[in-house]
């Protein structure tokens, strides 16, 4: 079983997805064509999804306006990564409509269908194919009505434009606008229509900018934060210095003297609520408070043994062939372990929650990667049922996987109750590392095996609490096992760790392709290899080797035996589906350990790409951010204390560390589209690692590599030329 | 103590009672509603605050309001002229040079000041000056791209 296969959060078991009785829906979307996405009724849809997990129907609809214009209701979020622009353009390719009439509707709880949440890179690759079903049928529908409206045949009529014309006279025609007006009718299809065939699109596959820019740019989008309610307070809330502290005494006196500040002591809760954030946030300061002192005496230096030691069974994730008959074959044998320590999400907009109750009835605004999710969590604390809780979600401010989490939604939600008024929960910056659920730290080994044909004869993986995803081989390698003592979500895992961790883009997939793809190059130096040719040498999967020799040639350099001074490292992977190999140069500085970055070159195979220019951002993104944790970023943390509290110690990428980038779309239209928002950032542990070594002769096993890392590697020498590294000493702190 | 602080706010005159130590950010944005200045560190280490007083890119959430009597402010809300872009506000459209757009009035508000100064700034003049600011989506290549397609706009804009 692989370890990473649940959700972070149980897609809806224990929910009531359904939000609103037909009539009160019809009422809110007022008039218009609805075609409904599903094969039958998304009512009954809903209906039969309840209770049963992530969704693999159809679970969006569009609205043809009487203005022309379209809307796209999904239960998706748009946090950065592009979806706003890119499902826009799958729907109005399918629908013949232009880009421009199309509006995006997301992540509201009272329009869009049931959604588990947006992550994985998972809303092209899962939500287009339905999407575009939906928007086929749109079109056929919208084909028949015009039937009538022109009295032709349907046969001899065509769209385009958003206006559906006969054929042989495109002067007659009708608009979709028209059609629409004064329709408030649901049409289904006995027979689902045909989506074009990619070789038909003019919106899909064209470079298209973000339509969500004008109103970045201006100051105008919303973000949760910016929602502003008559007579909403701005709530504080008192936190333990360390995860696992209780509260033992509390003063509030010297806080309640504040003028119109409200206090609220609930249980475990103490907040400071004010119509100022600001003027809440220093009250907050005047409460004296003492904690127990926390039960974890975990630190950086000795969370690794630690995790060696929690280890649960392994679990089998693949096999194949027999380890020992793979031993017997090989001439060479290589064991070493890679780790890494906790990262944070760190997104630009702190969590944040507005939460205002009518009667039964509650509104939610949030930054969240899952407002379905969030609807459910408000609906039990509240006591409502769900479907009188409503989730909206404004823009959100980077996600990462940080934002599936909702503990900010639930205070907020609290609160308003108790204080009766609008509340807005707004995490600060200290708050935001406290209470992130990092991405955890693991560790991983490697066992394997040359043949005197320098083959990978055997691969015996050992992961624990990284997550399983990423760690099945792609190399060719007859006897392979690959075991998973724990993985990164809270179940069979979580406890283990001294605060919250989760899924962090590209969730294990960070760790385990550090770990193989440095794994690889210490097999190829062994054997006097250059790493490109070692890895086509042990290939099989023609897809992998056209996406690293596509990165070779945009790459434009040759690569010799490491470590060969010139700093020039790759790595490959198969991030669920999306191939991508990507090369780098590096230059380091052998004084100080410092590591500048000159040169990244991915090359990426997502299937169909529906928005190159989209795909490319991502890329582009993955590589600069993926930088932080190769580099400098690393959660310190001492007793429960999480010691990184702000930008200033928890270095991120800034502007002086941007190296070249270039990206290559490998073309593959043949292949459904994949997911592209992750992929990229998964191999950037592996390649700048390999790079350093290439550089400077030295293997750095531990993420990430800092200056004192760097330095301390040197020291040692050659360490890949030893048989293992298992003494590594990790005390070394950045 | 509250004290009365004049300023004016993208051109208009403001006038509010307060106590002067709170910091323009929350002015800003719980006050008087210009959302567009975001909070994301609150302690002066990211930029997303940032607003231009007097021509001059501060970071708000370090800036208190007492400060600000008499003075220029302007932020994200009072960039574009009779409903125009900004040079820098198109750019960044061209050039994609934003994600999740929380960091981007800052990124904007930091290049305008730099701008005034600096009207053709180069490569690691632009990295120089947007040091301290941070975007967690890494669109830090098209941030700076859109700097000097801005640049270039504005100069062709004033000859």
């Amino acid at each position: 079983m692989k370890d990473d296969e649940y959700f972070p959060f149980d897609s809806g078991k224990s929910e009531n997805p359904v939000t609103l009785d037909r009539r009160e829906f019809l009422k809110l979307l007022g008039g218009g064509i609805i075609i409904s996405f599903s094969v039958g009724d998304l009512f009954a849809l809903q209906e039969r999804r309840r209770g049963s997990g992530y969704p693999e129907d159809f679970n969006a609809y569009l609205r043809i306006g009487e203005d022309g214009r379209v809307s796209c209701f999904t239960g998706k979020i748009e946090m950065g990564q592009g979806i706003i622009t890119s499902l826009a353009q799958m729907m109005a390719e399918e629908l013949d409509v232009p880009l421009k009439t199309v509006d995006m509707v997301m992540g509201d709880t009272a329009l869009c269908p049931w959604d588990a949440g947006t992550f994985g890179s998972r809303s092209t690759k899962y939500f287009g194919p339905p999407l575009r079903q939906a928007a086929a049928e749109a079109r056929s529908v919208l084909l028949q009505l015009a039937s009538e409206h022109l009295r032709a045949r349907p046969e001899n009529l065509a769209t385009k434009d958003g206006a559906v014309f006969e054929k042989k006279n495109p002067e007659k025609k009708v608009s979709y606008a028209q059609l629409a007006k004064g329709n408030k009718i649901e049409r289904h299809l006995e027979k689902k229509p045909p989506i074009k065939h990619y070789s038909k699109h003019t919106i899909s596959g064209q470079p298209t900018d973000r339509l969500d820019s004008r109103q970045k740019v201006t100051g105008e989008a919303k973000f949760t934060g910016d929602i502003r309610l008559p007579g909403m307070l701005y709530a504080r809330i008192l936190r333990p210095p360390a995860h696992g502290a209780k509260l033992k005494s509390v003063d509030t006196s010297a806080a309640e003297k504040i003028k119109d500040i409200q206090i609220i002591r609930d249980n475990d809760m103490i907040a400071v609520l004010h119509k100022h954030y600001d003027v809440a946030d220093k009250t907050l300061g005047l409460i004296k408070a003492q904690f127990e002192p926390s039960a974890s005496q975990l630190d950086n230096t000795t969370i690794f043994n630690h995790l060696k030691k929690s280890a649960s069974e392994g679990n089998v994730v693949t096999e194949a062939g027999n380890l020992d008959a793979g031993k017997g074959l090989a001439s060479k044998t290589f064991d070493k372990a890679y780790f890494n320590h906790y990262v944070a999400h760190a997104p630009a907009e702190n969590h944040t929650a507005v939460v205002k109750i009518e009667g039964d009835r509650a509104t939610v605004w949030a930054s969240t990667q899952a407002p379905f999710r969030a609807q459910g969590e408000v609906a039990r604390i509240l006591g409502f049922p769900s479907q009188n809780v409503r989730v909206i979600t404004p823009f959100v401010g980077c996600g990462f996987g940080g934002k599936n989490q909702g503990q900010q939604i639930v205070e907020a939600a609290r609160l308003a109750k108790l204080s009766g008024k609008p509340v807005q929960v707004a995490w600060s910056r200290k708050e935001e590392f406290f209470y992130d659920t990092f991405r955890p730290a693991a560790v991983i080994e490697i066992r394997s095996g040359l043949n005197s044909s320098n083959q990978i004869v055997f691969w015996d993986y050992h992961n624990y609490f990284a997550g399983s995803r990423s760690s099945e081989p792609f190399y060719n390698i007859p006897h392979h096992r690959v075991l998973s003592y724990g993985g990164w979500g809270g179940r069979g895992g979580g406890s283990v760790h001294p605060f919250g961790v989760g899924a962090w883009r590209g969730p294990g997939s960070n760790t385990n392709v550090f770990a193989i793809e440095s794994h690889i190059d210490v097999m190829a130096e062994a054997v006097g290899m250059d790493p490109l040719e070692f890895r086509l040498h042990n290939l099989t999967d023609e897809r992998m080797k056209r996406v690293l020799r596509a990165a070779a040639e945009k790459f434009g350099r040759s690569f010799s035996k490491a470590p060969s001074g010139k700093g020039y490292g790759i790595a490959c992977t198969d991030y669920l589906g999306t191939y991508l190999a990507t090369m780098a140069e590096v230059n380091v500085d052998k004084r100080t350990g410092e590591i500048r970055v000159v040169r990244v070159v991915c090359a990426q195979d997502t299937g169909e790409v529906i928005n190159p220019e989209g795909v490319r951002m991502q890329i582009e993104g993955c590589i600069n951010m993926g930088l932080g944790y190769c580099l400098r970023e690393e959660i310190r943390f001492r007793d429960g204390r999480i010691l990184d509290e702000n930008f200033d110690t928890y270095e991120i990428p800034r502007f002086s560390w941007l190296p070249k980038i270039e990206t290559v779309l490998v073309d593959n239209p043949e292949m459904p589209p994949q997911g592209c928002g992750e992929p990229a950032i998964t191999s950037m542990g592996g390649v700048i690692a390999n790079a350093v070594y290439d550089a400077i002769g030295a293997r750095l096993f531990v993420l990430p590599m800092t200056p004192a890392r760097i330095k301390e590697a040197l020291s040692k020498g050659r360490d890949a030329s030893s048989a293992t590294n298992r003494s590594i000493p990790l005390s070394v702190l950045p | 103590m509250e004290k009365i602080i004049s300023f004016r706010l993208n051109g208009k005159n403001v006038r509010i009672t307060s106590s002067p130590e709170r910091m323009l950010l929350w002015m800003l944005r719980s006050d008087l509603d210009h959302t567009g200045t975001k909070y994301s560190c609150g302690e002066g280490f990211c930029g997303a605050c940032t607003v231009v007083v007097n021509n001059e890119a501060v970071l708000s959430c370090q800036y208190p309001i007492e400060e600000v009597n008499g003075k220029d402010v302007m932020t994200i809300e009072g960039l574009q002229q009779n409903g125009k872009l900004h040079p820098l506000q198109a750019a960044f459209i061209q050039h994609n040079a934003l994600q999740c757009g929380f960091c981007t009035p800052g990124m904007i508000l930091k290049a305008y000041s730099m701008l005034l100064k600096n009207p053709q700034p180069s490569y690691r003049e632009i990295v120089g000056d947007m040091e301290g600011y941070l975007c967690r989506c890494g669109s830090y290549n098209r941030i700076i791209q859109a700097i000097q397609t801005a640049a270039r706009t504005m100069k062709g804009q004033r000859s």
